[in-house]
């Protein structure tokens, strides 16, 4: 299944709506990446929020996302993990270094603007 | 002499045929103890307080306890059934667990009656040796299977009571409380073991997602021991929190834990760690923008 990416304002939001295949992860990346600098994009947003499993190819596919986005020039983070698949995120290793997280959509649009805001001010604690 | 009356027995009770059926010599012997009842409890309990066991209870208490557990005895040597005894044993032991009384002291007790009643069934059958052997026949086993009976029940019950106790514990330690909006914290009292720590993770993760919590302060200051395995555990939570875009500010950290996880070489490089609760919430608040400042500041700074 393809994950639609939607364009709001200066931020890309890809909703993942159900479990997906490699080759959907693979296709999401590539889309994103390719997209992010077409669309000249800020920020993206992945909404994770569907999902009730994240095993590691998921998981590392997300981080290599994020770290072509900020290749890219663009903020990634990684929004609506739930409780249980944290987890078994963390039980199986599965750490997302270096991949800002937040709680939902409203949080990560937050966290977006706040990152643009300048890096004056301290960045959010979360984008460690 | 308890010793050579065992050793004659194996030589000779195999030559013994079974003149009389179990059950007729298990009707004599029980014919035996319901007469010299008094007697019988009489020296036990006193062999009890000779042997100080059960010191808890009272001699009152112990030989009201004994005349009871005397009847059951008697009554499951003569049914050969054991349900009335073990439900016995089991409201036995939820009186006296409260009250402190050990596992050794009731497998003491009931080990005392089964040689107090042994005793006396030598001295009644001492000039027939074949009858005592063939009635020791019958006792030892059903004798066997009660004390097996009364302990394993109340080793059962002990369990049961340990088991609720840390269902207790469980369900009241571990709060997730709102302090702010969106600032939680939660302070951890008792031992962390892997279930507790288990449960503590879900209940925060929870907490987070229905407060939309940003910041967790939490306290470990009631933590008496942490070795590698909570050490482990805290780092799963903290990463766990994380993925949910909340940051975890660790505060109360003894001395003695600060040794144990520098020493063991526990990774808590990434952890956020604040002297006491009163700093870890101040951390918090500076995280989510608040300040605070006396009332008299801010008239001040109105005018």
């Amino acid at each position: 299944m393809e994950v639609p990416i939607l364009k709001q304002g200066p931020y890309l939001i890809a909703s993942i709506q159900s479990a997906l295949s490699d080759a959907d992860l693979v296709q999401l990346r590539d889309a994103l990446v390719e997209q992010v600098g077409r669309l000249r994009s800020r920020g993206v947003i992945v909404d994770v929020t569907a999902l009730d499993v994240m095993d590691s190819f998921a998981t590392r596919t997300l981080r290599d996302i994020t770290f072509m986005i900020r290749l890219r020039g663009a903020e990634t983070v990684i929004v609506g993990i739930q409780p249980d698949v944290a987890f078994t995120m963390v039980q199986l290793g599965l750490k997302l270094e270096g991949v800002p997280t937040a709680l939902d959509l409203e949080e990560g649009i937050a966290f977006l603007r706040e990152k643009a805001a300048g890096p004056n001010k301290e960045a959010n604690p979360r984008g460690r | 002499m308890d010793h050579e009356t065992r050793e004659a027995r194996t030589t000779f009770g195999t030559s013994h045929q079974m003149s009389q059926p179990t059950a007729e010599l298990l009707r004599q012997l029980v014919a035996h103890l319901r007469q010299n009842r008094t007697q019988l409890r009489e020296e036990w309990a006193r062999r009890i307080t000779e042997a100080k066991l059960l010191t808890a209870m009272t001699k009152e208490e112990i030989f009201a306890e004994a005349t009871s557990v005397y009847d059951n005895y008697v009554e499951a040597l003569e049914t050969g059934t054991f349900e009335a005894l073990q439900a016995y044993a089991r409201n036995l032991s939820e009186r006296i667990i409260p009250r402190g009384v050990e596992t050794h002291e009731v497998v003491g007790i009931v080990l005392l009656l089964r040689d107090v009643l042994a005793r006396s069934l030598f001295a009644k059958y001492q000039n027939d040796f074949a009858l005592l052997n063939r009635i020791l026949d019958a006792y030892e086993p059903a004798a066997n299977r009660i004390a097996n009976t009364v302990a394993v029940g109340f080793v059962q019950e002990r369990e049961r009571v340990i088991r609720e106790q840390q269902e207790a514990i469980r369900v009241l330690s571990t709060p997730v409380l709102q302090v702010r909006e969106r600032l939680l914290i939660l302070p951890i009292i008792g031992v962390i073991d892997p279930q507790r720590a288990r449960q503590l993770t879900e209940q925060l993760l929870r907490g987070i997602r229905t407060n939309r919590a940003k910041v967790v302060v939490i306290d470990i200051t009631g933590v008496p021991v942490m070795d590698a395995n909570v050490a482990n555990n805290l780092v799963q939570t903290v990463e766990a929190t994380r993925l949910l875009g909340a940051t975890v500010i660790i505060t109360g950290l003894s001395p003695e834990i600060a040794q144990t996880l520098v020493t063991i070489g526990v990774d808590l490089g990434k952890m956020n760690t604040v002297g006491d609760l009163q700093g870890g919430i101040e951390e918090a608040e500076r995280l989510l923008g608040y300040k605070v400042v006396p009332l008299a500041e801010t008239s001040e700074l109105r005018t």
